[in-house]
């Protein structure tokens, strides 16, 4: 797509006002998932294996359905009876797979029948009178012990065209990239660092469950409420999955209480679709948190192998990574992800990369903040790390020396256009964070992070109000404050206050299709849009402008929120407010508003450099972060606040993610954590204040030089977390989370 | 003829070259005219996949246009959270 212009003087964008929704999130009057009703409502819920895998051999639904209060039970004999577009396969099947269990329970948690009842007390009672007769089988949860010759296979045939010819059923995609001749590369290292390394699977952590309320008549008319990122995906999913035409379902996004990429699928809603067809009225399900941890999409656990060679001068001569990532029960692993952002931030000559999907007993992986980045920017910057004690070489200047910039051949192939990995690290380097001096027990940690960013299928719609406001409507919505970025874009082009416009998350009936809130796309994309469609609405407002004075269009501009006559011949008129066009636009030609429908394609990648001070009790294995500063390129901060709250954000999602949170499963294959006082996400007196520098080198690929910040923060947090705690531990640390168990451990054996 | 470089382990389906050379003006047509030179190409390609003309990331759009001598990587579809 061709951009007209990339403005770099601002009015609106860059400052700091109150966002839109604050006032109703802090006074209750926000509606979340669980906050629709409808008359005649049910209540449902869901019946889950309690098996890691097992064959369904019979279910027994006789005695809930004998329930007065029941009104309907599912289970996917029901969905396979609808009438299902021929050849449901691919991601389709998966979903409809994962939503309702087939033949078999893949997981510790896989949803087997769901009850539609009078309450939600009544559902629940239902449940236990269903009766499953399950054949146990053998079960695997680790991504090691899934690819061994003798784990037992999940799906025979999950395999695709890319997994070489001997490898284990269970491995079901192979991605291999890189340049150079690495061996060659290891050759003129003066050092070479091979070691390997763990993660385990944690959760997004978002604190709204996921919920939402289904309508569904015999017509084949739907309404959907829920709380996702991406209400589009939900209709399109949701409609396949139930055999109905996409536009007869209506999908509207609640407000969201956080997805970090947990809500770009769905689980439950068309299961409450397929409750509320059969008992013909309205269904509302709510997840409990347990049923959040065991049956949604966590991240995915990672074994990483990575080996670097560097020079006494810190160059580094070749460097190679294999990383095994388990996604759960089915494809999708972001091993490929992994592999491609693992080296992303270094130019590097000789460079090999290779990417496992791998398939286990556990549920659905499903995207969280920059998939796959994490892990692999953790065993890349720790071997780094290393390197750089070894050669008693500071980290920074090493990073330096390697950095990418533009013109450099990226590790996953392409020339880099201009980026802003280098302006990063010499504000790290100039931060006085990096030169505070560190007490006993202390270590300090730095790391790079990259990803790669999205465009994305996107509409916005723009119209004029005849008081001169403006309501903008977007699709995506709102998970990171771009309401009021889109207000401040729009504010920027028509020229009127940011308190004048009101930004709406459209429903799928009122605007053209949007794709999810993901991969840092929306104030990119949705932005983008945004201006365009305002830019639309200003020709329209310069049309009726020359209509009054009598001149033609080309001699009128638009400045500061007003026609004016531009050029020798235009006239002279006084400027002319949008106000005043609007107060009579009735009359001048019609209602004016601004449309923009497109994919844009030039999101660019985003880098980040992180600095992280650690201080661990030798006695207690417990670690503290005592500061944090996170550096990130923005391209350009649209809302400066918002901005700094996805930095830090990213950082306290990786303090979690690298000193506490994972999955647990105990030896039957089952989730033994599955609630938050046993699965430990940080609290605010788990972590500093979080400072943070906004770095703006503009994308060119955007009018106001944008790069979507929303997932590069939580890349470097993992790595410069592990390297702090390794230098104040004075042992390596290869195994995340550091909890206090692991790290007595690593000390004891130092 | 544009130079079209594919990730190391789609070798295995093109007889082993990692740079293949097509006539295409859009990204639309170099997908088209990878699967007419290379039939093997299809299944990855089905499965999703990126074009990157001179560094810019093209996720999904065909008919974004390839300079002559651009550089051009195919890569695998990004997904994001």
């Amino acid at each position: 797509m061709a951009l007209d212009h990339r403005k770099s003087i601002f009015n609106f964008v860059g400052t700091r006002p109150d966002r839109p929704d604050g006032l109703d999130k802090v006074t209750g009057r926000a509606r979340f998932g669980a906050d629709a009703y409808a008359p005649g409502m049910l209540h449902g819920a869901i019946l889950r294996s309690p098996h890691a895998h097992a064959r369904i051999v019979r279910i027994d639904t006789s005695k809930a359905e004998a329930l007065k209060d029941v009104k309907a039970i599912v289970t996917r004999a029901d969905f396979a009876v609808l009438p299902f577009k021929p050849g449901l396969e691919g991601e389709f099947w998966n979903v409809l797979e994962n939503v309702m269990a087939g033949e078999k329970a893949l997981y510790d948690g896989h949803a087997i029948a769901a009850v539609a009842a009078t309450s939600a007390l009544a559902a629940r009672d239902a449940l236990k009178l269903i009766e499953v007769e399950y054949e146990v089988l053998p079960h695997v949860t680790d991504v090691d012990n899934a690819m061994a010759a003798d784990a037992p296979v999940i799906r025979e045939g999950a395999a695709d065209y890319s997994v070489p010819e001997g490898m284990h059923p269970n491995v079901v995609r192979y991605h291999e990239s890189g340049h150079g001749d690495v061996e060659a590369g290891f050759a003129e290292a003066d050092l070479v660092i091979e070691d390997s390394f763990v993660t385990e699977a944690t959760h997004q952590g978002y604190i709204e469950p996921h919920a939402c309320l289904a309508s569904l008549g015999m017509d084949g008319k739907g309404e959907l409420w829920c709380t996702t990122q991406g209400h589009w995906y939900a209709q399109k999913y949701c409609a396949t999955l139930l055999g109905i035409e996409t536009a007869q379902l209506r999908v509207t996004a609640s407000e969201i209480g956080g997805g970090f990429g947990g809500k770009t699928t769905v689980f439950i809603e068309p299961v409450a679709l397929a409750l509320s067809r059969k008992a013909n009225r309205p269904v509302k399900l709510v997840m409990n948190r347990s049923e959040v941890f065991r049956s949604t999409g966590p991240t995915s656990s990672a074994s990483m192998d990575i080996k670097i060679g560097m020079k006494k001068d810190g160059t580094i001569t070749a460097a190679q990574g294999i990383f095994r990532l388990q996604g759960g029960a089915f494809p999708g692993a972001p091993g490929d992800l992994t592999a491609m952002c693992a080296f992303a931030p270094y130019d590097l000559t000789n460079v090999r990369q290779v990417g496992y999907d791998v398939i286990a007993n556990r549920p659905k992986q499903a995207a969280y903040r920059a998939p796959g980045a994490p892990m692999g920017a953790f065993a890349v910057e720790s071997v780094l790390d290393e390197l750089c004690n070894q050669l008693g070489l500071d980290p920074v200047d090493v990073r330096l020396k390697n950095a990418a910039a533009e013109g450099s051949k990226a590790s996953y192939g392409p020339t880099y256009e201009r980026i802003g990995l280098v302006e990063t690290l010499e504000a790290a380097k100039a931060h006085p964070h990096y030169s505070a001096p560190l007490k006993p027990g202390q270590g300090r940690g730095i790391s790079c992070g990259f990803w790669f960013n999205h465009g994305g299928e996107t509409s916005v719609s723009l119209a004029l109000s005849e008081d001169g406001s403006a309501q903008v409507m977007v699709g995506t919505p709102d998970i990171g404050g771009s309401r009021a970025s889109m207000a401040l874009m729009a504010a920027e082009v028509l020229g009127i206050p940011y308190e004048n416009i009101r930004v709406t998350v459209a429903d799928t009936a009122s605007l053209g299709y949007n794709d999810v809130s993901h991969g840092s796309r929306v104030t990119y994309a949705s932005g983008l849009a945004t201006i365009k469609a305002a830019n639309h609405a200003v020709e329209k407002l310069c049309e009726r402008a020359a209509a009054k004075w009598g001149i033609p269009v080309d001699a009128v501009k638009w400045e500061d929120g007003c026609a004016v006559p531009s050029g020798p011949n235009a006239g002279d008129f006084d400027p002319l407010p949008l106000a005043d066009i609007t107060a009579d636009m009735g009359a001048t030609g019609g209602p004016i508003s601004g449309h923009f429908e497109a994919t844009p394609e030039g999101a660019g990648v985003s880098f980040g450099t992180h600095i992280v001070d650690a201080e661990v009790d030798s006695e207690t294995g417990k670690t503290s972060i005592v500061r944090y500063t996170v550096i990130q390129d923005a391209g350009k901060a649209i809302h400066p606040t918002y901005v700094e709250g996805q930095y830090q954000g990213g950082a306290a999602q990786g303090i979690g993610w690298a000193l506490n949170e994972e999955y647990i499963y105990g030896e039957d294959g089952r989730l033994q954590n599955s609630i938050f006082l046993d699965y430990r996400i940080p609290v605010a007196s788990d972590l500093p204040m979080i400072d943070t520098v906004i770095v703006e080198v503009p994308n060119p690929g955007h009018p106001f030089g944008v790069r979507g910040v929303g997932e590069t923060g939580i890349v470097p947090p993992l790595a410069a977390i592990a390297n702090a705690v390794s230098n104040a531990a004075g042992v390596r640390m290869k195994q995340l989370p550091m909890s206090p168990p692991r790290i007595l451990a690593a000390l004891k054996e130092k | 003829m544009i130079q079209v470089h594919l990730w190391s382990s789609l070798r295995s389906l093109t007889g082993g070259q990692q740079v293949v050379e097509v006539e295409a003006a859009t990204t639309g047509e170099l997908l088209k005219e990878l699967v007419r030179h290379h039939p093997r190409l299809q299944a990855p390609i089905d499965a999703g996949v990126s074009v990157a003309v001179d560094g810019r990331i093209i996720a999904t759009g065909l008919s974004e246009p390839i300079p002559e001598g651009a550089e051009v990587y195919l890569m695998q579809r990004l997904r994001g959270g």
